[in-house]
């Protein structure tokens, strides 16, 4: 092999390598194989939350009365002895008309039954973070019985309401169909 | 062009004691002239000089959330230590090695990832702000003419980190998100089980699983071993400690978006998952407590960014916006990070008032208090990027000025 074809031969090896080498890389994978199959039962131990439209919400049931009970226990020495608020905030009350005028009155009171959308984002909440000092300590038909007793005490529901799977997705908060999706796109526009 | 023409009183004001030189070590009290005297040998970890001493500084006893010391900060990185925090059940030990993340709901394949998995993924690193949005609010109601607040106290919940991690994007794609998903659901594993929803293009852009802070392991305040970063995005959305995704239809309507983080409108709405941080921009030198010491020349710096891409423009008034000037930008100015800007600026000893104004790549400007207070009302609750102002007084001490500016 002279000198010039031993070059032209190395050079044409390199650029197969390199061809080689890139259409290996150019394409990532649909898939890199890497984790592994969750269990079903893996996904329901954490998988705890629960939607609008009810979707997650476990088995079980709570009246008023016993959500009573449940909140003197549990909720009061934080939230207040009737959820006017205390160490932590005011879970319960009503603004003159359901006003929602937050924006321009530092006056109305910002409550579950005045601000919140959804009621079953109260059970979620209660069921992942509260109590604050014992988290995720409440069994469904705890959280459904104190869910109950808020809703009641915000004047939403009425003192003989048992809620569960079925009862707590139609529940219609004051505050429903007062929010509006983000407008902001930048630009000139200040909103 | 010295800083020492301004007299740094921030120790005072930070709330850290006395006198600096009380807490150096004897060494370097008792021998000024260093070449006289052999140093100490390396260490396996450094710390500050023992002059430097910026803290985090918190406004409440519970500590729920530290405000990084933007003053005493310069360039645009974050030491990872004064990152400030947020956290709404308190800061979890998670052991790496028991640490995973599911993911689950509208895939084609439920998976768990270990972190070592994680790891295996092509990675990516991104210069990124993570911004609080709740910040700023005790400069967007500030009812007073002047007041003794510092950069710190009224804007530092905003900080900026080299972040590493894989592409959320690429995680989605692994486990074959199906075509309908529009939105996901981020949980972490602190006492709170903090929940946001994401929405799917988000997620598919530029999203990171994050494992890494400026070079090193996430710091634990930060999500250690791993968090969602959402470049731009209000920082309760980067969910840290992340423990499980859910892949769904539809927005999950947890507390924190619901009855937490939506903003007032004065028109008796409120906005919802209003998620990107709009440009804003701070001076953070001269600021209360900063006393100008004689006239001259001295430089304006301060910080800008958007939620939105790059910051294209700041401009530095200091005749209380009556006139502008165009403030240099320090490379790289980078999308959705804080960008250091910069205008010397010669102090006559009269009063003067120091102003602000970033302008990102979609045009738009950072608006005055009075702008954004009349589409968003006195008392709305987040998104505070109006225009800040310094007060520098005759006698040279700088306070932050009237909101209303």
């Amino acid at each position: 092999m002279t000198c010039a074809t031993r070059i032209a031969f190395t050079l044409a090896l390199a650029t197969t390598a390199l061809v080689a080498g890139t259409l290996a890389q150019s394409q990532p994978p649909a898939r890199y194989g890497l984790g592994r199959p969750a269990t079903g039962d893996e996904i329901r131990a954490r998988d705890i939350d629960v939607m609008p439209d009810g979707r997650g919400l476990p088995p079980g049931r709570g009246t008023v009365a016993e959500g009573a009970a449940v909140y003197a226990a549990r909720c009061a020495s934080c939230h207040g002895k009737d959820g006017e608020g205390a160490s932590a905030e005011r879970l319960v009350g009503r603004n003159e008309g359901d006003s929602f005028a937050f924006a321009t009155n530092p006056k109305l009171v910002r409550t579950v039954g005045s601000y919140w959308p959804y009621a079953t984002t109260l059970f979620d909440y209660t069921q992942r973070a509260m109590p604050f000092q014992r988290p995720g300590t409440l069994v469904p038909n705890e959280t459904y019985a104190v869910v109950a007793y808020l809703l009641f005490q915000n004047g939403i529901v009425k003192e003989d309401a048992v809620m569960d799977q079925a009862t707590l997705p139609k529940v219609v908060m004051p505050a429903h169909g007062r929010f509006v999706v983000d407008d902001r796109k930048g630009g000139r526009a200040i909103k | 062009m010295k800083s020492s023409r301004i007299s740094r009183r921030r120790a005072l004001a930070a709330g850290t004691a006395g006198i600096v030189g009380a807490a150096l070590p004897a060494s370097a009290r008792q021998n000024p002239d260093t070449t006289k005297v052999q140093g100490p040998p390396g260490r396996e970890v450094g710390a500050r000089s023992p002059f430097e001493k910026p803290v985090r500084t918190a406004f409440s006893p519970a500590r729920t959330a530290t405000f990084t010391p933007l003053q005493d900060l310069d360039g645009i990185i974050t030491p990872s230590d004064l990152h400030f925090e947020r956290h709404h059940g308190g800061v979890p030990a998670v052991d790496p090695q028991q640490y995973s993340l599911l993911i689950h709901g509208m895939v084609e394949r439920p998976t768990i990832f270990t972190l070592a998995e994680l790891k295996r993924f092509p990675g990516r690193s991104m210069i990124r702000f993570i911004e609080c949005s709740g910040n700023g609010g005790r400069a967007y109601r500030l009812t007073t003419p002047t007041a003794e607040l510092t950069p710190q106290q009224t804007d530092g919940l905003t900080s900026t980190s080299e972040w590493t991690g894989v592409p959320l994007a690429t995680l989605l794609r692994e486990v074959g998100a199906s075509p309908k998903a529009r939105w996901l659901l981020a949980e972490g594993m602190d006492a709170a089980v903090m929940t946001r929803s994401v929405p799917i293009e988000m997620a598919n852009d530029d999203a990171l699983i994050a494992y890494g802070q400026n070079g090193e392991a996430l710091r634990p305040e930060q999500g250690y071993p791993v968090r969602l970063m959402l470049p731009g995005v209000e920082g309760n959305a980067s969910v840290k400690w992340l423990r499980r995704i859910e892949v769904a239809d539809q927005p999950f309507m947890t507390r924190e978006e619901t009855s937490k983080y939506t903003d007032p409108l004065p028109d008796g709405t409120a906005r919802m998952f209003s998620l990107v941080m709009d440009a804003k921009s701070l001076i953070t030198e001269p600021s209360y407590p900063d006393k100008l010491e004689g006239h001259g020349w001295l430089e304006v710096r301060g910080l800008a960014w958007s939620g939105r891409g790059r910051i294209t423009r700041v401009e530095v008034s200091t005749d209380g916006g009556k006139s502008w000037q165009n403030a240099t930008l320090d490379e790289p100015v980078l999308p959705k990070c804080h960008t250091r800007f910069r205008l010397p600026w010669q102090w006559n000893g009269g009063e003067a008032v120091l102003m602000s104004r970033a302008t990102d790549e979609t045009g738009y400007v950072q608006p005055t208090t009075a702008e954004l207070m009349k589409v968003r009302g006195p008392n709305t609750q987040y998104h505070f990027n109006n225009i800040r102002a310094w007060q520098v007084g005759a006698d040279g001490v700088v306070r932050l000025a009237g909101g209303a500016a």
